[in-house]
């Protein structure tokens, strides 16, 4: 190995053992750090999937990503507020919230995903009196004179509340800013996709996700700088090319998988080229405009640019072309289907995908986990089996 | 009599043939030319419906009878076959099962393919995926009417222009296209005035339980009595005449001191008032009624007969704002409150109809319903200091009723509020 290959190497361990701290610091000590470093410094948390970071930016505040525990936290008291048939996430979130690690939370923001996280944010209003909570109605209409109308009053409503708890008010100055911002960061992240879309064996599954989930506990600014620094340095270091197949994953949009989940794909040998973890953080992936009236832009953004997923209303009925042409452009050998248990969002919609798939001639499997799933055997010997049938005969 | 069929009241009769009559009309449809509208309970537009010549059917209506006729396991199996998740809503599986089956109604005559999907998205995102699904069997439009959450226990006037203007620019326009006929705002205030009498009289009858006896059974019972609201005769004379007749019956038994009727006819004696939150299950329905009634607990109030509207919280049909007030209803039904409002709502009902205590019936279908409830059952117990029970079943996957757990658990709930009674005599 060169020089310049190793110091590249050695770097990039750097920038993702920085990134797996973070994604290990379930007591969010980053943003306590980062409110002492200023006067009156707030954090908003936010669930999956997707909420207008730009806005919290704009208003002063920190967005802070609240994505579960993962495998990482006994639950002790989350159990115990839901039965056995609801997925885990919500369990390992109020776990976090009732042992206090979510503290450094100023407020909460529950955006509409699904029925679970909807009632959650009932729940933090009981649990947490005195916590700013809301539950951001997100538009299942896109027209922009009704859904577009709407969701802006939403937007104005997170932002003046936001507003009153850092003193700091919305104007479309400042948020024209945080867009700017927000959008250096999705040019950053649309690089980083498409170099694994284009070369997978140089960014292992791992570190692009870990690379995704600091997003969601750095200022934007800092995770900008992160994943370009990354990307550059990963075409230097020199990783080898592995026979593997390219798969797509869909279902992972909320609860998240855990790593052990991600690195048993890549050893079973299927390069994750197109995903959905963590998907707030790329939800709009172009640009949104940062010249005209700002609230309008972030609304076009979301109504009109942001991608499809199981909890957004397929108001055209394109989904299933959509998804087939995404499955062709990201060059997918095949599709993995990894939903967490009990997602009803990620399994009704997958019968639909999966006819379009069947209909397209393209492979796919599936299977489910939750976030503290540790026993990957099976999946490996799943996900090997489909990578090897793929590589022998071109199908599953 | 243990399993006699109780006599049927006038005004079940009446429902009866309300129901067959509707399900005629749908048989007809090839013959009339009338318009199918596939669309939900929760936040329906029923006068909307019936105002442009349009029959509803209702997807969890299907399932439901479904599951009370014996049919959901197999239509659920169909559907599990086809690729759909045992994780998943039942009512879904059930529809998706019956329809891969042949789609036959109640009356053993296939329904009619819809002329429009009415994805009336209220309080459950299930619905929204059902439809999506549906989509995929059926040529024709699909309006989606997103009806915003009571997120902070409050209906905005953002949120309501929000939802009047889909109805007045996205529905109604859809409507008139797809049946012919205009929209007529006076005659859409006569059916209005139609819904408020009915309402009135709905209203009545469910807050006659706080009588002791109570005369109804407002859950097991209560079901049947929300029937013709809930479903396709809102803002009718058939349901004007309904209402008046159950609320004469009622009047009877309340004078008469009589308890509710139930599956082995005439309750003996009410040792328990209970305030139930969550659906019944409906695979196992009377035998499930029955472990309620043989031990005399009648529910007194129930969150479920809420779901297509809150009527008893003061909510009616406004004749001089019709499109407001079609906005207004579809945001108060009960799913879409939020959990302090759900609470608060229960709670109310347990010291307004001075239950002994309260249970929460959790169907794993149901996430809208479920997600959190044991949290409630803290919550309540807290404010009232009244026992509460919790129980689990499904709305219509069989494999989830278990009758000998269930009626175990039922039976330590009653004992724990006999120790609670004891407790506070002593």
């Amino acid at each position: 190995m060169s020089t310049l290959a190793t110091d590249a190497s050695e770097r990039l361990r750097q920038i993702i053992a920085r990134a797996e701290a973070l994604y290990d610091d379930l007591d969010f000590k980053v943003v306590k750090e980062w409110k002492e470093q200023g006067k009156n410094r707030k954090a908003i948390g936010f669930l999956p999937i997707y909420v207008p970071r730009e806005v919290i930016h704009a208003a002063g505040a920190l967005p802070v990503g609240i994505m579960g525990g993962a495998d990482r936290i006994e639950i002790v008291r989350g159990d115990s507020y839901f039965q056995s048939y609801i997925c885990h996430f919500p369990r390992s979130v109020i776990e976090l919230a009732v042992s206090g690690r979510l503290d450094a939370c100023d407020g909460f923001l529950f955006p509409s995903i699904c029925d679970v996280v909807r009632n959650l944010s009932g729940m933090f209003k009981m649990l947490f009196e005195g916590k700013w909570t809301h539950y951001l109605d997100l538009p299942q209409n896109f027209d922009n004179r009704l859904g577009g109308r709407f969701y802006k009053n939403e937007m104005r409503t997170i932002a003046r509340e936001v507003g009153k708890l850092t003193g700091v008010e919305v104007t479309d100055k400042r948020l024209r800013d945080s867009i700017t911002v927000f959008n250096e960061n999705r040019t950053a992240l649309r690089r980083l996709v498409h170099a694994r879309r284009d070369r997978p064996w140089e960014i292992p599954t791992i570190d692009y996700y870990l690379l995704l989930r600091a997003a969601y506990l750095l200022p934007v600014e800092e995770h900008t700088a992160m994943v370009n620094e990354y990307v550059e340095l990963s075409a230097q270091a020199g990783r080898p090319r592995m026979d593997n197949i390219r798969v797509a994953v869909r279902g992972a949009f909320c609860e998240q998988p855990p790593l052990g989940l991600l690195r048993t794909l890549e050893r079973a040998g299927c390069y994750v080229v197109d995903d959905d973890f963590v998907l707030g953080s790329r939800f709009i992936e172009q640009d949104v405009d940062h010249h005209g009236d700002p609230w309008d832009a972030l609304a076009d953004g979301f109504m009109n640019r942001s991608l499809p997923t199981a909890s957004k209303y397929d108001q055209r009925g394109t989904k299933h072309a959509d998804f087939v042409q995404r499955v062709r452009d990201f060059k997918a050998d095949g599709v993995i289907f990894m939903a967490p248990s009990f997602c009803d969002p990620a399994l009704l919609d997958q019968p639909m995908l999966v006819k379009a798939l069947e209909n397209a001639g393209i492979p796919n499997t599936s299977f489910k986990y939750s976030e503290d799933t540790g026993q990957f055997q099976v999946i490996r010997e799943q996900a090997g089996t489909f990578a090897d049938a793929l590589k022998l005969w071109g199908k599953a | 009599m243990k399993g006699a069929t109780a006599e049927k009241d006038a005004s079940m009769q009446k429902q009866k043939e309300m129901i067959a009559s509707h399900f005629t009309e749908l048989a007809r449809v090839k013959d009339t030319g009338k318009k199918v509208v596939y669309t939900f309970v929760p936040g329906n537009l029923t006068e909307l419906i019936n105002h442009f010549g349009m029959l509803p059917v209702l997807p969890e209506i299907n399932a439901l009878q479904s599951g009370m006729r014996g049919k959901s396991a197999e239509y659920i199996s169909i559907a599990e076959k086809a690729g759909h998740s045992e994780d998943v809503c039942t009512y879904v599986k059930t529809d998706i099962g019956m329809l891969k089956a042949g789609n036959i109604g109640p009356t053993g005559e296939p329904l009619p393919k819809p002329d429009l999907l009415l994805l009336s998205y209220t309080g459950c995102f299930t619905f929204l995926k059902w439809f999506e699904l549906l989509r995929e069997e059926y040529d024709c439009p699909v309006i989606m009417l997103h009806v915003p959450y009571q997120g902070e226990g409050e209906i905005t006037p953002e949120m309501r222009s929000y939802v009047a203007d889909q109805i007045r620019e996205v529905v109604i326009p859809q409507f008139e296209k797809v049946s012919g006929v205009k929209y007529n705002e006076e005659r859409m205030r006569e059916q209005m005035r139609l819904s408020v009498r009915a309402e009135d009289d709905l209203v009545w009858v469910l807050n006659s339980a706080r009588a002791k006896p109570s005369p109804i059974d407002s859950w097991f019972g209560g079901v049947y009595y929300i029937g013709p609201m809930f479903t396709s005769f809102r803002g009718t004379q058939d349901a004007v005449d309904y209402y008046t007749m159950l609320r004469e019956e009622v009047q009877e038994r309340m004078d008469a001191k009589l308890g509710p009727v139930t599956p082995d006819g005439q309750a003996k004696e009410e040792k328990y008032r209970l305030v139930v939150e969550g659906p019944p299950n409906w695979t196992s329905f009377r035998e499930f009624w029955r472990m309620f009634a043989d031990e005399g607990a009648v529910i007194v109030a129930s969150s479920y007969t809420k779901v297509g509207g809150l009527y008893d919280r003061g909510f009616r049909h406004n004749p001089d704002d019709p499109i407001g007030s079609m906005a207004d209803y579809c945001m108060g039904c009960y799913t879409n409150l939020n959990f302090p409002q759900r609470t608060e709502m229960l709670e109310r009902y347990i010291n307004e109809f001075q239950a002994d205590g309260f249970l929460i019936n959790s169907v794993k279908s149901c996430n809208s319903f479920s997600a959190g409830q044991l949290l409630i059952l803290r919550e309540l117990e807290k404010r009232t200091g009244r026992p509460g029970g919790f129980i689990e079943s499904d709305l219509v996957d069989p494999r989830y009723f278990s009758a000998a757990n269930i009626k175990n658990r039922l039976e330590s709930y009653f004992q724990m509020i006999e120790a609670k009674r004891k407790g506070a005599k002593s």
